[in-house]
């Protein structure tokens, strides 16, 4: 190019060949911006897969947050209750019937309408209502306020996910059902809220009572064991391997050992668990301590990987300097090299905990399908944790449970965003570069 | 509770030992500490050691064993009425003793007669047996506490080389610790050989690694109607391999290609923002992914098929037409794309290792020679990276073909022999999912198949583990 500017008249045969390499360059240009924008795509497209995963999940689930409560004053007809009998009382008739006041409808002979009322709510004002009897027989022939969740059915008409444009026979609910609940709305009985029982109850058969607080409380017990086993015994194998052991065939054996151990598919893991300490050491099937262990084995390897290539950065001047003022080698591993490396295996740790928190396959076949409605008592009564919690909802044909599932989603996904986080930030806090 | 109560104990007991150990040392130097060998609290650490850990131990294996201890002692006098019955019935009956005993729920079988008599009898047996098997875990727990700390406190003085003791006992544990990898590894053989072993007794080997059809369905009594079970494994692997196919064929492209774009164009700003992002797709767990494959990417795929096919009825294509409309939510085309989506931050992050790993005086001198930059990617640094580029993709084919959530939530359970990807396909994982959930009962070739499949999946996911680790040490040597 630079020639053709200095010789402006040159004959033109010269000018061929230049066009040529142009042209040449041109391609290699087009090509070198082909390249690049195929780079760009890439990245687009999975920051795309990102987006959508998380935005879509978000957009299922951040409904459940709210609920729609009602209250209702029940008169407590004293015909209808038997005082001999306090748990044989159809309290959801009687709840139903204080609807119906309110609504000012009648129930025929047949007990259609207040079947369809029944529809409405929640089973859980019943058991309040025998509760409440429970506790003070004298409110029999009083009346008193009952609050409680709407059915999930009614719950999802209010949040617009059953639509009266849809046909009548293709919804949950008929017309006479939604004018109701139209109703009960604009006179201000039903009112909307956060959802808090989702985080308080457990799993349920009904989809407006089930929440997430036994699978998390599950969840919690279960990393304990893992964290109390692999942590230990992880760091204690990397500390023996890096600072300890001689090398011979033996480490080397080890060493390839863990290295395959940890991409060993978490499957055959739960293989493990189920042969090993269900069929052989009979600990309790779906239990939390059963998980544990089998997530503390899965957590092994990547724990002494983690402590291993920190205890690698901690320089030898250290080691030497101990060693130089009369320590002997544990004395110097314990009170110098492994404190200088604790930043980095807390972070291998925590990281390898998140991972486990997110595993389903191996407690799947350990028994940790169950439904357990109620947080476990001990760590030897059967559990769920919350990422089964997903897998059992996300079977329940129930629609409102696919919402219930993708906000159990959320939950999850927060804690492992947490547990990253504190893992990001002691990386950043305490690592210290040589 | 016994077992936390009495470890508790322990506990205490050996904080005395330590406190016995370390005064003792103390007394025995006078006042002068620099008299003794080691400093005080490694006496006390040696006689806290040998007062705690065998009792621990003991405690532990008893925990562990004593059940079977209990069981074996139970069985081993069988009444007349108990012999009479059939090897199962023997089981049901010493199981709904065990559960009696321990006041849980029996199994609904009626006993009467003698059997009743029996029953009761080895109730009452069963009770006595785990107090005394209790009683004397514990006892001969105490002795040994006991026994260790009186044997060790008389040898304590200034003489005494405590350090030294101590430490090798830390040795000691340090070992042990490493050894439970290897013993992880040997559990994980060990079980999954002599399950499929037992399950190679009723199936020949061939038959499973050749057979066309599976249908693990197996009449559970007589008089059930249902198929004899057919083990033919040959479709799981069809399906799976589909799978992983459709996977890869999502997660090598776009994981290498951003990967190349992070290490050779982008700037640090870029590559800081884009990396923690790509670690967020890595860190979901898959049970979300199955959630996103079942309920949106299922829905969406049929639908677009569904749509494609109305279009073409009636047309020249009418046959394919048809089928395109009456495609299901769950098909190895679902779970194999968003398998391919966890996959894409595994291989782009391993690649980038790769590349990065590239001297760069081999780029420095491309560029000297006036290549571009996309010519010194294609021609120089890819072909050094190759090896250890095949190597990532050899280890994502690994992790395709272990994962489990996204296909059992959304590619199907029918086992078939298809390479349709718009078919539904089972894998070898979701079949063992669906095997072993629920109730097993661990003398069917059913549950037992299932350890076939696992042995199956192990070995090949080893195999593609050490070939990738063997490339990609070979590669590093290259370089270094």
């Amino acid at each position: 190019m630079t020639d053709a500017v200095l010789s402006p008249g040159a004959p033109a045969p010269k000018t061929a060949p230049l066009t040529a390499r142009e042209a040449l360059l041109k391609k290699r240009h087009r090509s070198e911006m082909w390249f690049r924008v195929q780079g760009i795509a890439a990245i687009v497209i999975a920051m795309i897969f990102l987006v959508v995963l998380v935005g879509r999940i978000v957009v299922q689930g951040y409904s459940t947050f709210e609920t729609h409560t009602l209250t209702v004053p029940v008169y407590i007809n004293p015909e209808r209750v038997d005082v001999t009998a306090l748990e044989g009382v159809n309290y959801d008739y009687i709840v139903a019937e204080a609807l119906m006041k309110k609504l000012g409808v009648q129930d025929d002979d047949l007990g259609t309408t207040s079947a369809k009322i029944m529809d409405l709510t929640s089973r859980d004002f019943g058991f309040q209502l025998l509760n409440k009897l429970k506790a003070d027989k004298s409110l029999i022939g009083k009346t008193v306020d009952v609050t409680g969740s709407v059915k999930a059915d009614a719950d999802l008409y209010y949040k617009g996910e059953i639509k009266r444009s849809t046909a009548e026979v293709d919804r949950k609910l008929d017309n006479q059902q939604l004018d109701w609940l139209d109703k009960l709305r604009t006179d201000g009985t039903v009112k909307a809220g956060f959802n808090t029982k989702f985080f308080s109850n457990s799993d349920s058969t009904e989809p407006e009572q089930a929440g997430v607080w036994g699978a998390v409380v599950g969840s919690a017990m279960m990393l304990v064991i893992t964290a109390l086993i692999a942590i230990p015994v992880g760091v204690m194998a990397a500390v023996y391997l890096e600072e300890f052991a001689p090398k011979n065939r033996w480490t080397d054996i080890i060493e390839v050992n863990i290295n395959n151990l940890a991409a060993v598919p978490s499957i055959v893991y739960g293989l493990l668990g189920l042969a090993l300490f269900i069929n052989w050491l009979h600990v309790p099937r779906g239990s939390p301590l059963v998980g544990g262990l089998v997530l503390a084995l899965m957590a092994l390897p990547t724990v002494i990987i983690a402590t291993r290539s920190s205890l690698k950065a901690v320089p030898p001047s250290i080691r030497e300097a101990a060693l130089g003022v009369g320590a002997s080698k544990a004395q110097t591993v314990f009170h110098h090299v492994l404190p200088l490396a604790m930043p980095g295996v807390m972070t291998g740790a925590i990281l390898s905990l998140a991972h486990a928190l997110g595993e389903t396959a191996p407690l799947l076949m350990i028994g940790m399908v169950a439904f357990v409605p109620g947080a476990p008592e001990s760590f030897t009564s059967s559990a769920t944790v919350l990422p089964v919690q997903v897998f059992i909802w996300e079977n329940a044909s129930e629609r409102a449970f696919h919402e219930r599932t993708a906000a159990a989603i959320i939950v999850l996904l927060v804690f492992m965003i947490v547990m990253n986080a504190a893992a990001v930030i002691l990386r950043r806090r305490f690592e210290r570069r040589w | 509770m016994l077992t936390w109560l009495s470890l508790l104990f322990l506990a205490l007991f050996s904080g005395a030992a330590f406190m016995a150990g370390r005064g003792r040392a103390l007394k025995a130097a006078g006042g002068a500490t620099a008299r003794l060998h080691s400093l005080p609290n490694y006496y006390g650490a040696y006689a806290a050691l040998w007062a705690g850990a065998p009792a621990a131990l003991l405690l532990l294996l008893g925990a562990m064993f004593g059940g079977r201890v209990e069981d074996a002692v139970l069985q081993a006098q069988r009444p007349a009425a108990v012999s009479a019955l059939t090897p199962d019935r023997q089981n049901v009956f010493f199981s709904d003793v065990q559960a009696i005993a321990s006041g849980q729920a029996a199994s609904e079988v009626a006993y009467d007669g003698p059997l009743r008599a029996a029953f009761d009898a080895k109730v009452v047996e069963a009770r006595n047996i785990e107090g005394i098997v209790r009683y004397s875990i514990l006892g001969l727990a105490g002795l040994v506490a006991l026994g260790g700390f009186l044997l060790v406190i008389p040898r304590v003085n200034t003489e005494f080389r405590a350090r030294n003791r101590v430490e090798g006992w830390i040795a000691g544990v340090l070992i042990a610790c490493s050894v439970a990898a290897v013993l992880t590894t040997l559990g994980i053989v060990l079980s999954l050989i002599y399950e499929s072993w037992r399950f190679f007794e009723t199936v020949p080997i061939l038959g499973f690694l050749f057979g066309t059809e599976w249908a693990p369905q197996i009449a559970m009594r007589a008089d059930q109607v249902a198929s004899s079970g057919a083990f033919g494994a040959v479709p799981l692997f069809a399906g799976t391999f589909l799978v992983m196919m459709i996977a890869m064929l999502v997660a090598a492209p776009i994981g290498l290609y951003s990967a190349i774009y992070l290490s050779e164009y982008a700037n640090r700003g870029l590559r800081s923002t884009i990396k923690p992002l790509l670690e967020i797709l890595a860190g979901v767990p898959t049970v979300v992914y199955g959630f996103f494959a079942a309920l949106t990417v299922g829905p969406l795929f049929r639908a677009f098929f569904n749509g494609i096919g109305e279009q073409m009825a009636g047309g020249p294509l009418d046959g394919i037409a048809q089928y395109l409309m009456q495609v299901q939510n769950q098909m190895a085309l679902v779970a194999g794309v968003v398998m391919g989506i966890m996959l894409i931050p595994f291989v782009s992050s391993l690649s980038d290792d790769i590349i990065n790993a590239v001297p760069q005086s081999l780029r420095d001198g491309s560029y000297a020679m006036g290549a571009t930059k996309s010519e010194t990617v294609k021609k120089v640094v890819l072909p050094a990276a190759l090896p250890g580029i095949m190597a990532a993709m050899l280890l994502a084919v690994s992790r395709a073909v272990g994962e489990t959530m996204i296909v059992t939530m959304a590619a199907g359970l029918q086992a078939k022999l298809t390479a349709n990807p718009l078919d539904t396909v089972t894998t070898v994982t979701v079949q063992i999912v669906t095997l072993l959930t629920g109730d097993q009962e661990f003398d069917s070739p059913k549950t037992l198949s299932a350890f076939g499949l696992g042995l199956t999946l192990f070995v090949v996911t080893l195999g593609l583990n050490i070939i990738a680790l063997r490339i990609v040490q070979k590669y590093r040597e290259q370089y270094d």
